[in-house]
């Protein structure tokens, strides 16, 4: 007994106990990061993978043409019930359907069955039946069609050039027209020499535009004349322009390989693509851009604002009071909730500061507002406000821990303060001022609740980059991936299409956030290589 | 005090008083004149202020906030703790090499001239020669001159203390003031240090602040007593080690205290 608690008591003093219970501490929370990204990866991995068509024999005599999503036990438990995607959304109002196995009464996988991505109402599943291309009605084969879709396919692509086209020229007409505006405000007579020649300008405009919508809208309706007939499970016909078709394949003719290189491409798209069927479908290429930028943005705020701030509070202020009530606030401030920021953001940044602008600059153009509104300019500013106590701490934290040697040896040799601070202390700093920044952006990518009122949209008219003068549009709304997430799980009029979309969209911000904090801590690597010292 | 007459001092130190913040007084009115061209020893028990005294020729004490000093400290004649002291210019004239090696986490070439490049001096070709003399003085130029380009951090404890040296040394200073520069080295590289200090001695001032009394024996010419703030005793090294007044110095240097 004595020998016993002799050795338990050896075994708490060793500290075996301690060990463990750390370990678990760390497992846990290494497992529900991993079981998260898991899940998360299983069901948006798996979308883009072209499943079979199955075509169901019911027992009261109907066919269905579908592709199952899951099974599971029925609600009585009595057997199983499948989920299938039948499409056809505009023929059936709904795109999802269950069947009790036990109303099946056959099933089979007919070669010739078709799925057709389509620009809207989702895909079609069905047969072909025939092709009409230059008013010319005849059947024809899988290749046939693939063919005629790539004609149209081609000719789309001018148009888009020339609604690109149309786009510029429109934006061009609307400087016109702010101008015009602007010499109205100022009351300049109507024979002045500007005024004449904003006029000049815009008849050549007007005719340049009215010549492009012409021969936009000729090629639109030559391009909507062919057309190709197919029939649904039941037989019905439906007549499908080829314009709409995004592309046709037939999966149960596909090899595994052609399978693969199928999911290859359209994993691709995701990337470049732009979005369709309110979000559901198509890329998240404009979502991708703006998060992107907004991070990158809200870091050129927020990273230098910080750094500074840092420094003055620790190299610069007498240590105090003051300095800690202001320290105490700066922690706390990273406690607000982020919706706060966000009204902040909207109150003060928009309505104040962007209203002033507004009423400053451009007060011809009210109450149509250009900087009164949200926008990724105001957007940035709100999260670099809400992650600017991280890069201050941490900063703060890095100046902290160069060893007061390094500044005696920076003085000693005639070195004021300011050079002391950039030459030794800033650079021996910026592994910590790395850190900082890492876990800014990490927090700024993941906020949602602050975008949602200062500018993010649902869908954006345009990228906040492009060819027109000034090239950055920071006044312009964008899309976020994370307020992707929200919109299309929770906004959107059609849940069970959006699903697979939530877990693709939310990998792809994981994806984001990993890839950009992964440059920040190779530099920082590179950086704490440079800088930290050898011991000796 | 001592009979030991300094003619034509660099530094003379009139009745120096220093208080740390708090009221907490370190120096206790110390008057000591130091020759030019000699290397001169501070020595005594820990806490006795000569790490103090040492950092008032630099006013590196500048650097503690609410410390005060009362009295006068004079470089070639002019009174440091004067109203119109340029603190950047004196550094310069008094440079300083720490206990503890601090090399900039820079290349050895850089860590060297840069002294030279916050004084805003942009020659390429006097840093090349700065760099040399300064590592040549120092002892180091044979064992670095091949990697200049390499990060100080990678030397040896040895070769981190001397190019510490050389760092002050390359702004070309009039004293240079060392804080027990041997405290963290091995016998070794001490030994290296040492020999490095004998021969600046022809060009240079040099304060050393010591609590190795072999040490002091070794390489200084002059050598100062300092016990709980105050001077006790100030002579040639050779006279006080063999046969010092006071004593007090008598029993520090005999190990009877301290």
């Amino acid at each position: 007994m004595a020998m016993k608690t002799k050795m338990m008591d050896k075994y708490w003093r060793v500290g075996e106990p301690m060990v463990w219970f750390s370990a678990a501490a760390l497992a846990a929370t290494l497992l529900t990061a991993f079981v998260l990204l898991i899940v998360i990866m299983v069901n948006g991995l798996g979308v883009f993978w072209p499943s079979d068509l199955q075509q169901l024999k019911l027992k009261d005599g109907s066919l269905v043409i579908g592709e199952l999503i899951r099974t599971e036990p029925t609600a009585d438990k009595s057997g199983l019930r499948r989920q299938y995607k039948i499409a056809n959304r505009d023929l059936y109002g709904l795109d999802f359907r269950w069947i009790d196995e036990a109303q099946i009464v056959s099933e089979q996988t007919p070669q010739q069955l078709l799925v057709l991505e389509r620009i809207e109402h989702g895909d079609f599943f069905g047969e072909l039946k025939n092709i009409q291309v230059n008013g010319e009605l005849k059947p024809g084969s899988l290749a046939e069609l693939n063919a005629a879709v790539d004609n149209v396919g081609n000719e789309l692509q001018v148009l888009e050039e020339l609604e690109n086209k149309l786009n510029d020229a429109s934006y061009q007409m609307e400087r016109l027209r702010l101008k015009v505006l602007k010499l109205d405000y100022k009351k300049v007579p109507a024979d002045d020499q500007a005024r004449i020649k904003l006029n000049h300008e815009k008849t050549k405009l007007d005719s340049n535009f009215n010549h492009l919508v012409k021969v936009q809208t000729n090629r639109v309706t030559r391009v909507r004349q062919d057309k190709a007939i197919f029939a649904d499970a039941k037989g019905q016909e439906k007549e499908i322009v080829l314009a709409d078709i995004v592309q046709v394949y037939a999966p149960n003719q596909m090899t595994v390989i052609d399978k693969s290189i199928f999911y290859a491409k359209k994993l691709g798209e995701l990337f470049v693509g732009e979005p369709r069927e309110s979000n559901t479908e198509g890329g998240l290429f404009p979502a991708i851009f703006g998060t992107v930028m907004l991070i990158f943005v809200m870091s050129l705020f927020s990273f230098p604002l910080g750094v500074i701030a840092a420094v003055y509070l620790r190299e610069y202020a007498n240590e105090g009071l003051l300095v800690r009530i202001v320290r105490i606030a700066v922690n706390n401030l990273a406690g607000i909730p982020s919706i706060v920021y966000g009204i902040f953001g909207l109150s003060f940044f928009i309505y104040g500061i962007g209203h002033g602008i507004d009423s400053f600059f451009f007060p011809e153009r009210l109450p149509t507002p250009t900087f009164g509104t949200g926008g990724l300019l105001w957007a940035s500013l709100t999260l670099a406000l809400l992650t600017v106590p991280v890069v201050i701490v941490s900063t703060e934290e890095a100046l902290g821990a160069i060893p007061r040697e390094m500044r005696e040896g920076s003085y000693a040799l005639g070195s004021t303060k300011f050079q002391t601070l950039v030459r030794i202390l800033l650079p021996m700093a910026s592994p910590g001022i790395m850190t900082g920044l890492i876990l800014a952006m990490a927090r700024a990518a993941g906020e949602v609740a602050p975008l949602m009122l200062t500018g993010v949209v649902k869908l954006a008219p345009a990228l906040p980059i492009d060819g027109n003068f000034p090239f950055f549009h920071l006044d312009r709304k964008f899309m976020h991936l994370g307020f992707h997430i929200y919109d299309i799980g929770f906004q959107s009029p059609n849940v069970e299409a959006a699903k697979p979309m939530v877990f693709v969209t939310t990998l792809l911000l994981v994806l984001i956030v990993l890839i950009m904090s992964s440059v920040a801590i190779y530099l920082r690597n590179k950086m704490k290589k440079r800088y930290t010292f050898g011991t000796f | 005090m001592t009979a030991t007459k300094i003619e034509n001092p660099i530094i003379q130190v009139d009745d120096l008083k220093f208080y740390y913040p708090g009221n907490a007084r370190a120096l206790h009115g110390i008057n000591l004149s130091f020759p030019e061209k000699q290397v001169t020893a501070l020595i005594g028990p820990s806490g006795c202020g000569k790490s103090t005294l040492i950092r008032c020729f630099n006013r590196m004490n500048d650097l503690i906030d609410s410390c005060r000093v009362e009295g006068e400290i004079f470089l070639e004649g002019e009174n440091i703790y004067g109203r119109r002291t340029d603190i950047i210019e004196l550094r310069r004239k008094v440079g300083m090499v720490f206990q503890k090696s601090n090399p900039f986490p820079k290349s050895i070439y850089e860590n060297v001239i840069y002294g030279l490049r916050i004084a805003g001096e942009k020659d390429k070709k006097l840093f090349d020669e700065r760099v040399e003399s300064s590592l040549k003085a120092a002892a180091l130029w044979d064992e670095v001159k091949d990697r200049l380009q390499e990060s100080a951090l990678g030397l040896s404890g040895g070769q981190m203390q001397r190019l510490c040296i050389a760092r002050a040394i390359a702004v070309n200073p009039k004293v240079i003031l060392m804080d027990e520069p041997c405290s963290a080295l091995d016998p070794k590289s001490t030994a290296r240090v040492e020999e490095t200090i004998k021969e600046l001695r022809n060009d240079y001032t040099i304060i050393i602040v010591t609590h190795n009394m072999q040490q002091a024996a070794r390489v200084s010419d002059f050598t100062a007593f300092l016990f709980e703030g105050n001077l006790i005793e100030f002579g040639v090294t050779d006279q006080l080690f063999v046969k010092p007044q006071n004593k007090q110095t008598e029993d520090y240097i005999t190990g009877r205290f301290g």
